[in-house]
Parts: structure tokens; sequence; C-alpha cells
């Protein structure tokens, strides 16, 4: 049985003239024990996409279970089974760290003793601001209490959205390792995010953009479909280099990434000896020209534009 | 023409009780410089920022912002900068046309500026169709390409940028530094704050701010040669590791 799924789910909001569509008609599965991404950016329709799962919200069209039971039929026995971590800070602020906790663990007839185990690593971090009330801790300190109040019923599936949003590259390298800990505790977890280099810490993740599942596969397998080889391309003057660059014939795209160009041509065959040639009369030096592979971030941006092309 | 500073911050030092947001950060940014300022969360850079903005006074130190002085002239330096951050810049329920038109009347732009920068403003960002569309049904990548337009209707001599590409897709954000880039080169200066370490490399120098202190300070490349890291990502690693003071 397969912790998540979902089966033709469409999703639209009223709005003057025609109505928003947030979610095409989608389909995908989570199994058991799974780290599932969905990997978009605002807007994607992430965040509506975990309240029809975690029965908040009720789909147009389609069908959708979670842990086997039906959003729609069995909401009430799912939310006894889920554990929710909204991106918008939900807790109660004139409530205290340990007063947040012990409330939601009363919730679900359970107490914070009997669970601590799962949510120990995490809920170490904060517990000696335990008496302080939860509308006055830091950002990062209400992610953690957020975490531990969703997991202390013990989830068999846990939704995280956009836990990392706004959240620094070391904090987020902590999260992601928290994350991999829980999984080996043999919980499920379907987590978006829209920074694109999260992506390979998943098992599998769908890659979304304006409610449509560009894909769904293991980060190895989007990655191996990128189909084109992709140079790396270095020189003096970088912002002029790639202006350079897309004006070239033979380059079908190129894109800054950090400290280098990534750049595709348009025939396979295409030398990049040409290229370099052709830079070089323009007054670029100090090159360096290599194929490397792709990222999730290369893929992302190809889906998106032969959707759009 | 010699770079001219347009920030210049000595000693400067904000506490809130017993505990120092900003201890102590002292640097200069030059006239049409992109300037990444960089650190974990609670290091102390929405502090500092708000300082420079003229938001809020310093305990100690000095500084000043667009040739004006941060104690004396708050509100010049206010008519002299730009802001745009990602969580608010436009009036979702005016339109396109109303808010240029509404924040070009805040920066005092008389009727024909206004007009003259908006014409120029929608077609540079081929935004024409959209005039009277409201700025809620753009999609998220425009809304943010518009805000930094918005924050530069008065062509100001510094932008402030706090995290401008926060959840904007791979293409847009390429497209945001793009901007960015052609402001910089027509002089404007670009203060910018990021959690993507590949914007970090795009900066012509960057800070990296620890527990409220500025702890490097340089090109990128001249950061990656000192702290022997192969990129931003892992210089900025190696100093936020250090941080005694925890966000949580």
């Amino acid at each position: 049985m397969n912790a998540v799924t979902a089966h033709k789910i469409r999703k639209t909001f009223p709005a003057k003239g025609k109505p928003t569509v947030a979610l095409e008609t989608i389909s995908f599965e989570v199994g058991q024990g799974e780290l599932f991404g969905i990997i978009g950016p605002d807007g994607a329709g992430k965040t509506t996409l975990f309240r029809i799962l975690t029965t908040l919200m009720l789909a147009d069209e389609g069908t959708a279970s979670v842990d086997g039971l039906d959003v729609v039929k069995d909401f009430k026995e799912i939310r006894k089974r889920v554990g929710y971590m909204p991106g918008k800070f939900s807790l109660y602020p004139d409530l205290s760290v340990e007063e947040n906790l012990r409330f939601f663990a009363t919730l679900f007839s359970t107490s914070i003793e009997e669970n601590y185990d799962l949510v120990k690593d995490i809920y170490v971090q904060i517990e000696k601001f335990k008496k302080r009330k939860a509308g006055a801790l830091s950002g990062g300190m209400k992610q953690k209490l957020a975490l531990s109040c969703a997991l202390i019923h013990k989830p068999s599936v846990l939704f995280l959205d956009e836990p990392t949003t706004g959240v620094d590259a070391v904090s987020r390298k902590e999260f992601w390792e928290l994350l991999r800990n829980l999984q080996g505790q043999g919980i499920t977890i379907v987590v978006s995010t829209p920074y694109m280099d999260e992506a390979s810490l998943c098992d599998r993740v769908a890659l979304v953009q304006e409610g449509r599942i560009m894909d769904i596969d293991s980060p190895k397998g989007i990655v191996d479909k990128f189909g084109s080889t992709l140079w790396s391309v270095k020189a003096d003057r970088m912002y002029e280099l790639m202006k350079a660059l897309r004006e070239m014939e033979d380059v079908a795209s190129c894109y800054p990434f950090g400290q280098e160009h990534h750049v595709v041509f348009k025939d396979e065959t295409a030398s990049p000896e040409k290229v370099k040639r052709s830079l070089m009369d323009q007054g670029f030096a100090d090159f360096k020209f290599h194929p490397i592979e792709a990222s999730i971030e290369d893929c992302f941006m190809k889906l998106m534009t032969s959707h759009n092309a | 023409m010699s770079a001219e500073k347009v920030i210049s911050v000595k000693e400067l030092t904000k506490r809130f009780g017993d505990f120092t947001a900003v201890d102590n950060i002292t640097f200069d940014v030059k006239q049409g410089e992109i300037f990444g300022f960089l650190g974990a969360n609670g290091a102390g850079k929405t502090t500092a920022m708000r300082m420079l903005c003229g938001l809020s006074f310093p305990t100690s130190g000095e500084a000043s912002v667009a040739g004006f002085d941060l104690y004396k002239n708050a509100d010049a330096i206010k008519r002299n900068i730009g802001y745009m951050s990602q969580k608010f810049s436009l009036y979702e329920d005016l339109t396109v046309r109303e808010n240029i038109r509404f924040y070009g009347g805040i920066y005092g732009l008389t009727d024909r500026e206004i007009k003259e920068k908006s014409d120029e403003m929608l077609t540079q960002l081929k935004l024409g169709e959209q005039v009277n569309s409201l700025v809620k049904s753009l999609p998220l990548g425009w809304r943010q390409k518009m805000s930094f337009s918005v924050a530069m209707l008065h062509s100001p001599k510094i932008v402030f940028l706090d995290e401008p590409t926060g959840g904007v897709d791979p293409i847009t954000r390429r497209e945001f530094w793009t901007l960015i880039y052609e402001a910089a080169s027509r002089g404007t200066t670009v203060f910018v704050t990021t959690h993507y370490m590949d914007e970090a490399e795009y900066c012509d120098r960057v800070s990296i701010m620890v527990d409220g202190r500025v702890d490097a300070l340089g090109s990128p490349t001249e950061l990656k040669e000192q702290f022997s890291a192969k990129d931003m990502g892992g210089v900025f690693l190696q100093l936020a590791r250090k941080a005694t003071r925890s966000d949580g």
C-alpha cells in the first residue's frame, strides 16, 4: 500500500473573469517510508496540494488517499495519522514552548513523555527555552517547535510545507539531517521546497510549476533525462560572457550558475572549439570549458522552457 | 572618476537591552557596486539593514548613506534610497498602473516624470498589456521584477534588496539578476541579501555577518582564497558554523 496517492486531482479558485487554476489534473504516489520532495517556486500549487492531502480543503475533481484512507470519506481518521507543518507559523503564540507541545500531545490523547524519543533530537535544541512564549521565539526555534508539535502524536505520514524557506544554508543542511533521521524511524515524509538543491536529498521528487507536475522521478532519474551535453563555461568578465554566448547561433541556452555559466549547444556536434575561438575574437580570455553533469535546477529550467515553447 | 563611497559605516552598534544585535561593524560600499550582505538567520542582518535605511537609530557608531548622516538626516536617506523585500512591496489590490502612480507620488515625482518612468518600465518588463491588471493576477516572477523597478522609480543612488529572489523560479531568479547588473552598470549601488549561495558569486563584494559582527569582507575570489573554499557556499559554511549565537 502506498502512503499517499493522488489521482487526477484538480483545484481551481474563483476569480473575476476566469477561475484561477491552482492544480491542473495531477497524479502521483508516495511509497511507505519514502522521503518525497515537491519542488517548485511560489505559486506552483504546493500549499494547495498539501491542504487537500491533509483534508483541510476539497479538490474540485479527482481522488486522493493517505495511509490507505480516502481524504474525503475518512478525513477524521486521516487527521489522527498525519503530522502537518504549514508554511506559516501556526502554533499558539501565547502559550509557552512546553505548553504548545503538551497541548498537541493531549489533542491526540498522548503525552510528551510517551513519544519523547521521536522528538528528542529536535526538542533538546529548544528545551532550554521551554518556559518562553512561542510568539517570542526566533524563526529557527519556531520552526523546530512546529516540527516537534507535528511529530508528537507519532504520525505515519508527515507533511512539511516549505520548512526551509528563508532559512540560511547552514540551518537548511541541519534540518535535512533531521528529516533523514525521522525517515529512519519509519515515517513517510512529504516535503515541499523552492530550493532546487534540496531535491537531491529526497528519494524521489515531483518538479512542479504553475499547478502542473513536469516530472516525477528519483533525483538521479531526472538528471539522467537531461538529454543534452551540458558545458560549464568560464572566462574573465562573466556577465559580458553570458550576453555574448546568448547571442551566438550555436547556443541553445546559457544560464549563470554561480561561478560558471551552463551552456547547451543547439547541435550536439557543435564544437566548443569554434565557440571558444569566436569568443576569443571578441576579446575574452582565461577560458575554462568542460562538460558537466546537469543539476536538478538545470533540468527544472529545461522542463519549464520546453513547456512554454 | 574614482568610485565614490555611497555607504560608509564605522563601528556601528545596536543593542536591545543586554543583547548586542549588531556589534561594532565597519565597512564601505562604493558607487555602482553590487554588495552582497550575507549571514545566518539571527546574525544581525535585518537590524543592520534597518539602520542603514534610516528606520532605526544605532546605539553607537557612525554611518552615512547616500551622503547623509544616519543620526541627523534619516529622512533624507529614505528619499534617496530604494527598498524592496520579498515579503512586501506592491499593493496586490491595485493595478500595475496604480502601483506605479502610487509609488511615484510617495517618492515625490511629478506627473510627467511618473508618465515617463512608467512607459520606460512597462517596455523594459514587457508589461504593456497588463497595465490595467491587478498586481495579484500577475505571476510571482513578474511581480518581483516589477517591485524592483518600482523601488528604482525615483532613480535612487542605492537600492536595498532584502531576499529579492526567495521562492522565485530558477529562470526568473536569473532574469532578476540581469536587472541587478543593469542597474549597477548605470551607476546604482545594489545592496542585496540572499540565501542562495550561487547568487553570492554574482556580487562584486560580499560581507558575511556572524553573531552581529562582520567576520568576512571581500570579493568572492578573495574570500574563496582566504578560506580555501571552492565556492561561496564553502566560505559561508565555515563562518556560519562558528556562530555561537544560535537562532535556535
